[in-house]
């Protein structure tokens, strides 16, 4: 795993993809900081919130090659016939594209170090806020690579993963046309990208955490069966 | 070492691989042959455990390749038919990449340089595996086989596309990893397959169709020792002569290829040189013996006749490339010393049997 994991992070940057996908977020988080810095609100975590739009519209960027590009190019002999598990190689994958998007959020962390060293801000709000944002970019990055483990090219990949993607952002307003109160009440619980917001108001909520966890294991595990269903085609 | 037992791939409604047995000892090498789409990538995918199995089952060193893939894949090392190398690394990251992957035990360093050293591509280590030649990714798939030191190779294909100096080079570096290695080899060349492997196996429509040493299979499978001759002279003197040759079971009349001679075809008795008796019975007449050379099946000829018996179920073929009707002679005319009832015509290659030729009638009317 570790060698699949390594090998699929050094790859982000041995193409321009790592670099623009980190450009693009350095770029908005400083632009929402400088806002925030310039009304002098030490509220740093709002920069998530504001951050997931840039999130959904850019990770299928990052997830669109993981497995559908080494089948294209049948590198995927060299994994499957190494011994390794499947899990293994899945799981490696998927954090190294989760390690790429944490690295595009830490700037955030060093702006919220700036605003202490200034002033006093509540570091537990924040944390709850990143932890929430990494937890929804897992589960999105979970559901992105499942997505590419059904095609082989990373092209139609990305945008099917874009698509799911806006799908759960405008889900509860789908939902709402519906007019029945139980079907946007579901709707709004499954829209997970809504939660960034929330995660900057309550305070831990373990329920959201469970959920978020439980996407993530069910997209990584769904990867692996498609992975394994190529074998049996 | 490889136990395959009643192997089948079933891909929809469509069976790639049929009921394949076979096993490999240790330390054999093994070629698999077999025209493309024959079946040989899809038997060395099962074998490797990147393809599942519909039916049957396969071993290798006593490991399941389902039920204890990883046990088994340690001992493998593949080249696919395509190189799987990832393009943006270098040489040296590519290998110790599969380095890691395979959680090899040897000393990394020592172990990746020793690999880039026996197949040569130490002086390409830092370059980009993008901005490699085909011959040169060939040899870095290899290389990634070699990472483990694993007991058995399964390499599919591994000249494709080689221009022939790099070929002879595989070739020979693949001889040299025989020695200390089981190999499975799959190729469509036979040259390939008869220079570097001891057993061949042939495969045709998902179906082993033979399975013996290559000059087993030669011996085996080519009954005809026959001469080709070509004699300056008559269709009929020269059948006429060479009819009272003793230990001619058969005489076939080619044609006549160059003006003023004709070609015939013998087929000596068993165990019986004929050369000698038919050159002195020429020489006696005054009949000049433009050429004289032995039939002997080559792998090709084999290969075809057996690839296409299995398709067709009748055709095979002669060393002049006519298709012969490959219904087997009626016994009583393979015991007695008849004259050939086999004529071909080689403008179209087709070939019959049972008709009288010209010269047999004519013979027989002069002997009358």
């Amino acid at each position: 795993m570790s060698a699949i994991f390594k090998r699929e992070f050094k790859s982000y940057f041995t193409s321009p993809l790592g670099y623009v996908y980190l450009a693009i977020f350095l770029f908005f988080e400083g632009y929402f900081f400088v806002n925030l810095f310039g009304y002098g609100s030490p509220n740093n975590e709002i920069i998530f919130p504001s951050l997931s739009t840039v999130i959904v519209l850019v990770t299928p960027v990052l997830t669109m090659r993981l497995l559908s590009e080494e089948r294209r190019q049948k590198i995927d002999q060299a994994l499957l016939t190494a011994p390794v598990s499947v899990s293994g190689i899945v799981l490696g994958k998927f954090l190294a594209s989760f390690a790429v998007y944490a690295l595009a959020l830490s700037p955030v962390v060093l702006f919220e170090l700036i605003v202490t060293l200034l002033s006093s801000p509540n570091w537990l709000i924040f944390l709850n806020a990143w932890l929430g944002a990494m937890l929804i970019g897992a589960a999105l990055i979970a559901i992105g690579m499942f997505i590419s483990a059904l095609t082989e090219s990373p092209i139609i990949s990305c945008i099917l993963t874009l698509i799911a993607f806006l799908l759960l952002m405008v889900l509860p307003s789908l939902a709402s046309l519906a007019g029945v109160q139980w079907v946007t009440d579901a709707a709004t619980k499954i829209a997970f990208v809504n939660l960034f917001s929330s995660f900057t108001t309550s305070i831990f909520s373990v329920v959201d955490v469970i959920f978020l966890l439980s996407v993530v294991a069910v997209f990584v595990f769904l990867s692996i069966r498609a992975v394994e269903r190529r074998r049996w085609a | 070492m490889i136990e395959v037992n009643s192997l089948s791939k079933k891909y929809g409604n469509h069976l790639a691989v049929d009921n394949v047995s076979f096993s490999i000892k240790k330390g054999e090498v093994v070629g698999f042959l077999g025209p493309n789409g024959a079946g040989k990538s899809t038997i060395m995918n099962i074998m490797t455990g990147y393809l599942s199995l519909t039916a049957g089952s396969v071993s290798i060193d006593e490991f399941d390749i389902m039920e204890n893939p990883e046990e088994a894949k340690k001992r493998i090392g593949y080249l696919p038919e395509i190189p799987p190398l990832y393009t943006d690394m270098t040489v040296k990251e590519y290998l110790y990449f599969m380095y890691d992957l395979k959680k090899v035990n040897f000393p990394k360093k020592p172990h990746i340089e020793e690999i880039m050293r026996l197949v040569k591509i130490d002086n390409v280590s830092g370059r980009l595996i993008k901005n490699l030649s085909k011959g040169y990714r060939q040899r870095v798939g290899i290389a990634q086989a070699l990472v483990g030191n694993p007991d058995l190779l399964i390499l599919d294909e591994p000249t494709v596309g080689l221009d022939p100096k790099q070929i002879i080079e595989i070739r020979n570096l693949i001889a040299r990893l025989g020695k200390n290695h089981t190999i499975i080899l799959s190729s469509h060349i036979l040259s390939e397959i008869q220079e570097v492997c001891e057993r061949i196996i042939i495969i045709n429509s998902g179906k082993i169709i033979a399975d013996d040493t290559a000059e087993n299979l030669s011996k085996n499978l080519s009954k005809d020792h026959s001469l080709s001759l070509r004699v300056m002279g008559t269709e009929t003197e020269i059948y006429k002569i060479l009819n009272s040759v003793p230990g001619i079971k058969e005489l076939r009349y080619a044609g006549s290829k160059e003006e003023g001679t004709v070609d015939y075809i013998l087929e000596p008795k068993e165990n019986c040189d004929i050369r000698a008796a038919v050159s002195e019975r020429l020489a006696e007449r005054k009949k000049t013996i433009l050429s004289l050379s032995s039939n002997e099946m080559t792998l090709e000829q084999i290969f075809l006749r057996l690839t296409d018996a299995a398709d067709k179920g009748t055709q095979l073929l002669t060393q002049q490339g006519a298709a012969v009707k490959a219904t087997e002679e009626p016994e009583e005319n393979k015991e007695t010393n008849k004259a050939p009832k086999v004529k071909i015509d080689l403008e179209s290659g087709e070939a019959t049997l049972g008709e009288e030729t010209d010269a047999e009638e004519e013979y027989k009317k002069e002997e009358n």
